[in-house]
């Protein structure tokens, strides 16, 4: 990637971004909840309507739609995303506390899974139809057709009710409460990404040149080290970064079933209580994230291809 | 049997099994023997597996075997609702895209790119969240963030034969645009389409349970397996059947569609021939 490339690639970035702000803030604009009955609803006291119009006025939701996005927009580039209605505290606070955990868990799951993954996808591709590959297949099958949530709370049941080796609740963020949780995103992840393994190095082996190579007697393992591997490996970034996307997501629905303290878990319950503040953080924070890791992914191309450094 | 025979008796086993569900689910009435999944006796709550009931009873005493029968035609439905919108939208938008390029494609591809640059889960749960919780909404949410990848495929197909001689005659000879996409560009996309939605339909049950799960799919009494496993999630440790079968029944249900899914790839894909 060169600078001008690496400059459109900015670019295009700030104007996703821009949209995705737009489409997060007319979410919550349209939604039919009202935000000022939950938050008062969740003290527990319902006050009269001039009251209620007074707080409308106060958080600025009686202005015009795009003034009231205007407003927000400048506030988050200045970094202030709003109070929590539920939290009664600054959304940044509240998201960078939970924010750890969460990519603590999206990062070792991502450890978990290449750990996992290459190995068997290589090698389910080398000895293809024999059993290793039946074997690999018929697992990656399994992981990819059952529920991650359900694996979670089997593992949950089987470890931590059961022999009661782990926490069933997570919620300290210690160690022991990040295994589970985290090779149950790891699970689903990894099957996936096997067999996109498993099929890009098929792809590479079935290339002329790996004949070529055989018939000139190189030795199988070199052919595989020193061609076929880096030569797949590109396709594998791209799948990978792809992954994270659903990696992503799959974080709030495992953090739930462990109830742990993570992004996720905060996002989910700030759905059920109309916080739209927190919402929009929440969206905005992960599209972010998702975007620097698919920058990160852009960039390694560099490193990994000769070809697109020689451009430069 | 030679390899054709054979990928078209695995097709044939695997639509059988297909069809059956569908009939279960069709028929669950006449399955369950009349009992209400709605409705369960608080005396018999929480009972094991065994006599009178089949997989157990929950916490207000419903049949578990009645829910997860009836679960099957809230699971469908809506997976089928989510493929068969996204198929129709992404492969309209697909077609219009590339068929007419500049403007239109522009548009079309911007609005596209900028869904994928969101993780299709968080904004699925933001959607479903906020427009408030039903199946209805999840289906939606799951729409709003899938037809893109539709939408890019066709595109991208009908871009490979845009500029064919054969189109170019079809237009010059004065073949009108509407003809032009129907008869030309559609036969075109459609194959791969309908291998990508086969494949799709176990991969969208499993992102429906998972809304559902998280309370923002199916709304309670609704017998549907994602809300069925949240609901039997607080009992794991007296009643772990609330937590198997409808687990159970997805993962079955997921599997035969995939497999589905893959041998109707195999039969359609010229690829490996």
């Amino acid at each position: 990637m060169t600078k001008k490339q690496l400059g459109i690639r900015l670019i295009q970035m700030v104007v996703v971004l821009f949209g995705i702000s737009f489409l997060t803030f007319i979410l919550t604009y349209l939604a039919p909840g009202d935000p000022v009955q939950a938050m008062y609803s969740a003290t527990g006291i319902m006050p009269k309507p001039e009251v209620l119009e007074a707080a409308r006025e106060e958080l600025g939701l009686n202005q015009p739609m795009l003034i009231q996005y205007g407003n927000w927009l400048t506030a988050c580039l200045k970094g202030d995303f709003g109070t929590s209605y539920a939290y009664h505290k600054p959304v940044v606070e509240l998201l960078v506390t939970r924010l750890w955990p969460t990519l603590k868990l999206a990062l070792l799951s991502m450890v978990l899974m290449l750990i996992v993954s290459i190995p068997f996808g290589m090698l389910s591709a080398v000895y293809k139809n024999k059993w290793i590959d039946y074997l690999t297949r018929g697992i990656t099958f399994f992981g990819v057709s059952v529920p991650n949530f359900w694996v979670g709370l089997m593992l949950m049941l089987f470890f931590c009710v059961k022999l009661g080796w782990l926490p069933v609740v997570s919620s300290n963020g210690d160690f022991k409460s990040l295994v589970l949780p985290a090779v149950t995103l790891a699970f689903a992840m990894s099957a996936k990404y096997t067999r996109q393994v498993r099929a890009a190095i098929l792809d590479e082996l079935n290339q002329d040149y790996v004949t070529g190579a055989r018939a000139r007697g190189v030795k199988e393992s070199n052919i595989l080290w020193k061609n076929v591997f880096p030569n797949s490996l590109l396709p594998l970034i791209t799948m990978f970064g792809l992954s994270v996307g659903a990696l992503l997501g799959g974080t709030a629905v495992v953090e739930v079933v462990f109830s742990y303290p993570g992004l996720g878990n905060l996002a989910v319950s700030a759905i059920t209580a109309y916080d739209y503040p927190l919402i929009q953080g929440y969206v905005l924070w992960i599209a972010i994230i998702y975007m620097l890791i698919n920058l990160i992914v852009d960039l390694s191309y560099i490193y990994v291809d000769p070809r697109i450094r020689e451009k430069r | 049997m030679d390899k054709k025979t054979f990928k078209k008796v695995t097709f044939i086993i695997w639509c059988a099994l297909a069809a059956a569900i569908i009939l279960t689910a069709i028929f669950a009435p006449v399955v369950t023997g009349g009992v209400d999944p709605t409705s369960g006796t608080l005396t018999d709550a929480l009972k094991a597996p065994g006599q009178g009931h089949l997989f157990g009873t929950d916490k207000l005493g419903r049949d578990i075997f009645t829910r997860v029968i009836y679960g099957a035609r809230t699971s469908l439905t809506a997976a089928f609702s989510v493929v068969i919108l996204v198929f129709c939208v992404g492969t309209l938008l697909g077609i219009l895209a590339g068929y007419f390029g500049g403007i239109v494609d522009t548009i079309i591809m911007r609005i596209a790119d900028m869904m994928i640059a969101f993780p299709g889960l968080v904004l699925a749960i933001a959607v479903a969240g906020i427009m408030g919780a039903s199946i209805k909404n999840a289906v939606i949410a799951i729409s709003l963030v899938t037809w893109t990848k539709y939408a890019r495929l066709a595109r991208s197909l009908v871009l490979k034969i845009r500029n064919r001689d054969y189109v170019a005659a079809a237009i010059v000879t004065g073949s009108k645009t509407p003809y032009m996409l129907v008869r030309y560009m559609l036969p075109n996309v459609l194959p791969t389409m309908i291998i990508t939605a086969a494949t799709d339909i176990g991969g969208m049950m499993l992102e429906l349970a998972g809304l559902s799960f998280l309370g923002f799919g199916a709304q309670p009494p609704t017998p549907e397996w994602g809300l069925m496993l949240n609901e039997g999630r607080s009992f794991m440790q007296a009643a772990p059947w609330l937590m198997i079968y409808p687990g159970l029944a997805i993962f079955i249900v997921v599997v035969v569609f995939n497999l589905l899914g893959d041998s109707l790839r195999d039969i359609l894909d010229p690829r490996d021939e």
